[in-house]
């Protein structure tokens, strides 16, 4: 017999300051607390330390603690690792999470420093100098034929393919109708319009709420196709077809039919109850050949007006990969890091398969830049962006751009608690149910996404104005702003930075 | 700090280089000692059309026989011989300066190639430096040379006693390193075939403009970042066949701000090269003077963080980091003027 298992968190309630009002019943969509007579009851056991009750709570009286372990602390057999089994054993499953990687792998990116001018190079006054932060994704020419008119006049003989301009190198990823709420796309697509980048709709559609702002819009293709068609890819500003994804590198995704309604069996074209499942292969690529007729085939589709990225999740070989994908008509090349989020992963791929996306950005600009075509597509970085100097780090180690998303959900309030399979989100964010979802206003959602994006777009500046660069470019892949600090000369190697000192 | 002047005489009359050691020494306070240098074209007309290959060995006599026969591989040795050099009491002769006069083979280069002998001599320069094996060839154009040193800018011109060389071009740069180390190699000029370059200022963007360039074969040796200037134009010129003031416009661009309020047609090639040549954009404060056979070339960073000076008297054409050297040179110039960011300058020989 295995029992239950001891609660993770420790719900407290101080009975001075609680009126009893009960808005922490109203709010908890995990059942933790309940009404008994006049006393508000606390079940410890349900919680997710999703701080929806803390946070609505008029009078701070709710207080959360992780629970003291109970078990005989050992280095080996931590709590996590003997409660997997316990409950494996119960039930013969694989064990789901949400969010990202939740293993204390060291962060490299906290081991890059910035570098900052002193004297020889004037630093810059993002205030009375411009720093220029507009960036394009897209393929580029190797080499311009440009030609001098009688008369003087320059003539572009070259014709530039379509590339997406965004005003700041911050984008929002790609996260479903279906994984997250409509109120949530709606609020980061707002968003992403108001600050001139771009947000990705995940595989599940364009739902027609999200029409008026499809030109800030990259649609999805994933292996499942679904809401896929014409009038899908027509709308959308770039188009990405999804191979991979940090969280989850090698497997597909799942949408279980109780949460396909109406409304996501209309946006996904997929019947109203029935699972939506992503297989893990696309069935018709299984070849850097099949990869590069399936871009050609959207190209077409769209009548080469429109870039498509293809999206892979960071994994040994990555650097191979993206270089294939380069060769391909395919305009930029999404890296997804092993911090990457998700709605749902079986814990085992979040944590345990996959590479940092620092290390794998790193080596996807080196081969890149090694076969001589780095310049002739963009790289864009994702998984595990936590703030601007993240961003800044990322563009110093060879990204073009980033896509953020855990940020942009916290930014609307996610606590990151990792109970998105649940469908519970108290937030409103990862839950289809209508009274979780009426919680998140869009608009009040899309100022705090913008916000934030205003606010690293600021502090980017102020970083490249700090480091004697006015342009985003000059940064991009300049491994000379950057210095390890303690990390070993192995990843030093494969980051191609100097240690601090040097 | 650094103090560059460049001097070219339209008409190609040639003038020896007592006044540019002049002009240089006249800025001294940009300088520390730790570097000078001066290039000067159409100095040896009796092997105009070889390759002058200016070379610093650690060793001669252990060093040169395999130089030797890697450039015999490629081509013929016309002449060799020790670059005449007078010893001063304040500067230490840590490499002994040669020069060849080389003729490559160009039935040797790549398929494909429109310029083979040039393109032979740049591999050779990169493979040799990258070799690290007491051989850095520092010049390699025609029928002009580099003379640089660790030093004033005084002692390196009489170490190589520049007045006895008579060029209508020439270069001269006062070093004050402040990034990386001052040492023979990296002293300016820096050159590569028939483009020398002189740099006062940082480029803050070296690491992107280093990887950018390695990408295409060249190979950054000399630890610092004017280097890539030198490669860079190269790229863009000779390889890729940019006119030099479009080059000059892909290494310092206007902002996007400015681009966006352009004429359409000007607006597409001026974003084109944008977004072609990002990573060839040169970011942070500098003045560049560059030079080849037939032109010389100044311009500024975007935000004019380092100063220059232009000025004209006659068919000759003066750039510099201060109007007082440019005086020093040439007391009667009849215009001095100070270009706007970015705004390249450009002279052209005409005869």
């Amino acid at each position: 017999m295995i029992g239950s298992l001891p609660s993770r968190y420790r719900i407290g309630i101080d009975p001075v300051r609680c009126m009893e009002c009960g808005r922490c019943i109203e709010n908890c969509s995990y059942g933790v607390f309940s009404r008994d007579g006049d006393r508000i009851q606390v079940n410890s056991r349900n919680c997710t330390a999703c701080h929806r009750c803390i946070a609505c709570c008029p009078r701070d009286a709710i207080s959360l603690e992780e629970h003291p372990c109970d078990y005989r602390s050992h280095p080996l057999w931590t709590r996590e690792a003997r409660e997997a089994i316990y409950n494996q054993a119960r039930t013969g499953k694989i064990i789901l999470a949400g969010m990202g990687n939740a293993l204390d792998y060291p962060v490299i990116f906290d081991r890059l420093v910035l570098d900052a001018c002193q004297v020889t190079n004037p630093s810059l006054d993002p205030l009375r100098e411009p720093i220029e932060l507009t960036t394009h994704l897209g393929k580029r020419p190797a080499r311009l034929d440009l030609r001098r008119r009688e008369g003087g006049d320059i003539e572009l003989r070259t014709r530039l393919t379509p590339n997406l301009r965004i005003e700041t190198p911050v984008m929002i990823g790609h996260m479903s109708y279906g994984a997250i709420s409509l109120n949530a796309q709606v609020a980061m697509a707002r968003a992403a319009k108001k600050t001139g980048t771009f947000m990705g709709t995940g595989e599940g559609g364009l739902h027609a709420a999200l029409h008026p702002y499809q030109d800030r819009m990259i649609v999805q293709v994933a292996s499942g196709r679904f809401g896929v068609n014409i009038d899908y890819l027509e709308r959308g500003a770039a188009i990405e077809i999804k191979i991979g994804q940090g969280a989850k590198p090698g497997i597909g995704g799942h949408l279980p039919g109780e949460k396909v309604c109406a409304d996501i069996s209309r946006t996904r074209m997929i019947p109203e109850g029935s699972d939506a499942i992503s297989p893990a292969p696309h069935h018709d690529i299984y070849s850097i050949e099949d990869l590069a007729q399936l871009v050609r085939g959207l190209k077409e589709a769209t009548e080469w007006k429109k870039p498509v990225f293809v999206k892979i999740a960071a994994v040994h070989n990555v650097a191979a990969i993206a270089a294939g994908i380069a060769r391909s008509p395919a305009d930029a090349v999404v890296v997804d890091g092993f911090r990457g989020g998700t709605g749902a992963a079986p814990t085992v791929f979040r944590d345990h398969v996959g590479i940092p996306i620092e290390a794998a950005i790193a080596s996807v600009d080196k081969k890149l830049r090694d076969q001589g075509i780095r310049n002739e597509i963009s790289v864009i970085a994702s998984g595990g962006i936590r703030g601007s100097a993240d961003v800044a780090k990322a563009i110093a180690l060879g990204a073009d751009a980033v896509y953020i998303g855990t940020a942009a959900l916290a930014a609307m309030g996610c606590r990151v608690c990792g109970n998105c399979y649940r469908g519970l989100c108290p937030w409103g964010i990862a839950t289809q149910r209508p009274d979780l979802v009426a919680r998140l206003d869009p608009d009040e959602g899309s100022e705090q996404v913008a916000n934030l994006i205003r606010a690293w777009t600021l502090e980017l500046a102020e970083l490249l104005g700090a480091a004697g660069i006015n342009s985003i470019e000059s940064l991009r892949g300049n491994r000379d702003r950057l210095r390890g600090y303690m990390l070993d000369e192995g990843l030093m190697q494969v980051l191609d930075v100097k240690p601090v000192g040097a | 700090m650094c103090g560059i002047i460049g001097v070219m005489d339209r008409s190609r009359r040639t003038m020896d280089g007592s006044g540019i050691r002049q002009a240089l020494s006249m800025m001294n306070e940009r300088g520390s000692g730790e570097g000078a240098g001066y290039a000067a074209y159409g100095i040896y007309p009796d092997y105009r059309d070889c390759y002058a290959l200016h070379v610093f060995f650690d060793n001669v006599r252990e060093n040169k026989p395999l130089l030797d026969s890697t450039l015999a591989q490629w081509g013929t040795i016309e002449h060799d011989e020790a670059i005449p050099t007078y010893g001063r009491p304040n500067l230490r002769a840590v490499h002994t300066p040669w020069r060849y006069f080389f003729k490559p083979d160009p039935s040797l280069a790549l398929a494909g190639s429109t310029t083979p002998e040039d393109d032979i001599v740049s591999a050779l320069v990169m493979q040799v430096n990258a070799a690290r094996r007491g051989a850095l060839i520092f010049s390699s154009g025609k029928d002009l040379g580099v003379f640089k040193a660790g030093g004033w800018p005084e002692d390196v011109a009489d170490f190589y006693r520049i007045e006895d060389y008579e060029g209508y071009i020439w270069l001269a740069h006062n070093r004050y390193p402040t990034n990386t180390p001052g040492w023979w190699g990296g002293a300016h000029p820096f050159n590569l075939l028939g483009w020398s370059v002189v740099h006062n200022g940082e480029i803050t963007s070296y690491g992107t403009n280093r990887r950018y360039i390695e990408s295409y074969g060249y190979t950054c040796t000399m630890y610092t970042d004017t280097e890539v200037v030198a490669y860079l134009v190269d790229l863009l010129v000779r390889r890729h066949g940019l006119d030099v003031d479009i080059a000059v416009r892909a290494l310092a661009p206007p902002y996007w701000e400015e681009i966006d309020r352009m004429p359409d047609a000007e607006r597409e090639w001026n974003g084109a090269l944008r977004l072609a040549y990002a990573p060839a954009m040169m970011n942070g404060p500098f003045a560049i003077v560059a030079a080849n056979r037939d032109m010389m070339v100044g311009f500024t960073d975007r935000g004019k963080l380092r100063p220059m000076v232009v000025g004209e008297c006659g068919d000759r054409l003066y750039i510099s980091s201060e109007e007082a050297a440019i005086r020093a040179m040439e007391p009667r110039v009849e215009s001095i003027r100070m270009p706007a960011a970015c705004e390249p300058v450009i002279g052209r020989v005409v005869a």
